[in-house]
């Protein structure tokens, strides 16, 4: 972790070339140096942070004032601190009655101003939870009564919980887990305190501000989706090689259960839609054999996207891995127990993360645990059947490799689309794609899941989502366009984005074939369309110029009245095929 | 350690929290004589000279000191 000092220097370095993110910041205690380490430590997520920092202690007056600096500021983010000092000295002048339900007043004050911060400002909200203290009051005994200071205080952090659940852009930062893991006597200096009214210590602080940034960061759409693994003593104990199947240490015995925990843990990780791929210096059936016949073994050859062993380098072995998986460096991570490797891809591929893992496999969880490399912003059903995509998506890779006609291949395929508008069921996967899609993407403008509801809601909005399934499977929801009326003739493509996973199969002319139609069917004359470069789509500068659109003043148009379908072979699910 | 050489090892401190390498105390300075030492980096100082002597401040300390000789004061006592 940098120290407070470090990141302050970083202050005076050029944040000139990063994205800038608007962040207030409002606190009942000072938060000052809080902001100056927010600031430099989004040095090393390259963000710019322009941070708009209250007096202490105005939260509700900025928030409920709608003529306060606050909305002049007009945040994308915007940090609600709640300290858990102020708040026992809250609690503390409540009545008996008072302190009984005191979580539930809290959480109606919080949810209020989350919904006008929503509302107004239009901003996410991140929430520090809080990290716990006891009172002393009552003893162990507080856990028995609904009257103690501990009981009021972790039910505010489950009730936090359970509002994050349905208010869309409500996020907590958890503090209480931070301190959990560094221990209260590092996170609190009474001296400071006292003279300051700054509840965090110096050494707390680093933490805290790298926690708000992967939270800001997963919000921008950036997240590892892929794990990379070595296999010998990283996911067992030894040397396939050399040491044979019955000698790996791996079970519940002595260091194997080091390395079983460590997998049970990636396991939980491939269910919740990170990506797992093998890449390690062995010989490719013997390493595939402990997969299939090790009794211990966790993880399953179904478990791995990609599987990758053979006697070349790792960087030439990542690289392919990348190219099957069409997903960027910076979305990876690698893991290896040999410093060689770690080093060697970390110089050739500086984009992808390489934690610099401990000696003892003993420690392995609890240090990646601590790299919080896996933060993100959504969480949907598809995620977990991520690893079959790509496992199918390398079958039509074999298939493809049978037809030499592209055509004749992809109308082999039997591909049709579920043509849906928002619903209650996509907006989870919606928003998830809005922030996840960084080169298929035409605006990239992300949107979160309140948005995607209220855009839903919208008369002036005409939402689409696609699917597309083929014999080989279902690929889920993998495309979206959103439609604002700009005026009675005009249609403005708001945004337009697809996962890469479904280049090539004429997905793009589907979708400007289905609305288009909608358009012609509503009296709509022209579609509008707006490229907006990012570091990272320049595979779509084209994208409307290849579709026929006409360059005008910045914007691409579309004549509806002129328009010939396009060739596709994908079909529309819920439209009957008319073979007449 | 005495007191001159408490001063010595408080100017290195200074030097590298508020990274300026110009920084030269004695027993009089104040926050007036040094331009980052502000009320936020005073924070830093005092965690990075508790650290540094392995010693703790009391909060009355803290508010006590009118110039640096005074805080040499107090740390040479807890040695």
């Amino acid at each position: 972790m940098y120290s407070f000092t470090e990141l302050k220097k970083n202050l005076k370095k050029d944040y000139n070339s990063f994205r800038k993110v608007r962040l207030a910041i409002l606190g009942d205690t000072s938060t000052q140096i809080l902001a100056q380490a927010l600031k430099g430590y989004a040095f090393h997520y390259q963000i710019h942070l322009d941070i708009y920092e209250a007096d202490f202690n105005q939260i509700e007056r900025q928030v409920f004032d709608a003529s306060s600096d606050l909305y002049a500021f007009k945040p994308e983010i915007t940090i609600v601190f709640n300290a858990v000092e102020k708040l026992l000295y809250k609690f503390n002048k409540c009545n008996p009655q008072g302190k009984m339900h005191f979580a539930e007043g809290h959480l109606q004050g919080i949810s209020a101003m989350y919904e006008v911060l929503e509302e107004q400002l239009g901003c996410k909200v991140i929430y520090y939870n809080f990290c716990e203290i006891d009172n002393a009051v009552f003893g162990n005994y507080a856990n028995k009564t609904t009257s103690s200071f501990i009981y009021q205080l972790r039910k505010i952090n489950l009730e936090l919980m359970r509002l994050a659940q349905y208010a869309g852009n409500f996020y907590v930062c958890d503090l209480c887990t931070l301190q959990n893991r560094i221990g209260r006597n590092n996170v609190f200096a009474a001296n400071i305190y006292i003279n300051t009214d700054m509840v965090f210590s110096l050494d707390f602080i680093p933490h805290v501000a790298k926690s708000t940034l992967d939270i800001i960061t997963a919000l921008q759409g950036k997240a590892h989706k892929c794990l990379i693994l070595d296999l010998d003593n990283t996911l067992w104990g030894g040397v396939i090689g050399d040491d044979g199947i019955e000698n790996v240490h791996i079970g519940n015995l002595g260091i194997g259960k080091a390395f079983t925990e460590f997998q049970l843990w990636l396991k939980a990780l491939k269910e919740r839609g990170i990506i797992l791929a093998v890449c390690s210096k062995n010989t490719e059936s013997v390493a595939k054999e402990v997969f299939q016949s090790h009794p211990d073994m966790v993880l399953r050859l179904h478990d791995i996207a990609v599987f990758v062993a053979n006697w070349e380098n790792k960087v030439d072995n990542i690289r392919y891995i990348q190219s099957v998986l069409n997903i960027g460096y910076d979305s990876m991570v690698f893991v290896d127990d040999n410093p060689f490797e770690r080093n060697m891809v970390r110089n050739n591929i500086p984009d992808i993360t390489v934690p610099e893992m401990p000696e003892d496999p003993a420690d392995y969880l609890s240090f990646l645990y601590s790299q919080n490399l896996f933060e993100t912003a959504s969480f949907s059903v598809e995620d977990e059947n991520r690893t079959t995509y790509y496992q199918t998506e390398s079958k039509r890779v074999s298939a493809q490799k049978a037809h030499t006609d592209e055509g004749a291949f992809l109308e082999s395929l039997d591909m049709t689309s579920d043509v849906q508008h928002f619903n209650k069921f996509n907006t989870p996967r919606v928003a998830q794609l809005s922030q996840r899609s960084n080169q298929f993407n035409l605006r990239t403008i992300r949107y979160t899941e309140a948005d995607i509801e209220r855009m839903g809601a919208d008369n002036s909005f005409y939402t689409f989502t696609f699917t597309l399934e083929d014999k080989f499977g279902d690929n889920g929801l993998i495309c979206v366009v959103i439609l604002k009326k700009e005026d009675s003739t005009t249609l403005f493509i708001d945004s337009w984005f697809m996962s890469c996973r479904v280049l090539k199969r004429s997905m793009e002319e589907f979708v400007l074939n289905t609305i288009v139609s909608f358009a012609a069917e509503n009296g709509f004359r022209s579609l509008k369309g707006e490229y907006i470069a990012t570091a990272k789509n320049e595979l779509v500068k084209d994208h409307y110029k290849n579709l026929g659109f006409q360059q005008k003043e910045g914007f691409w148009i579309l004549a509806i009245d002129s328009y010939n379908a396009k060739g596709s072979y994908i079909k529309n699910k819920n439209v009957p095929v008319n073979n007449g | 350690m005495d007191k001159n050489e408490i001063l010595v090892r408080v100017n290195e401190i200074f030097k590298k929290e508020l990274d300026n390498e110009d920084i030269k105390l004695d027993f009089e300075s104040t926050a007036k004589d040094v331009e980052e030492w502000d009320s936020l980096s005073h924070v830093q100082l005092i965690v990075a000279i508790e650290k540094s002597f392995k010693i703790r401040f009391a909060s009355r300390e803290i508010q006590s000191w009118q110039n640096v000789g005074q805080m040499v004061e107090t740390i040479f006592k807890k040695l």
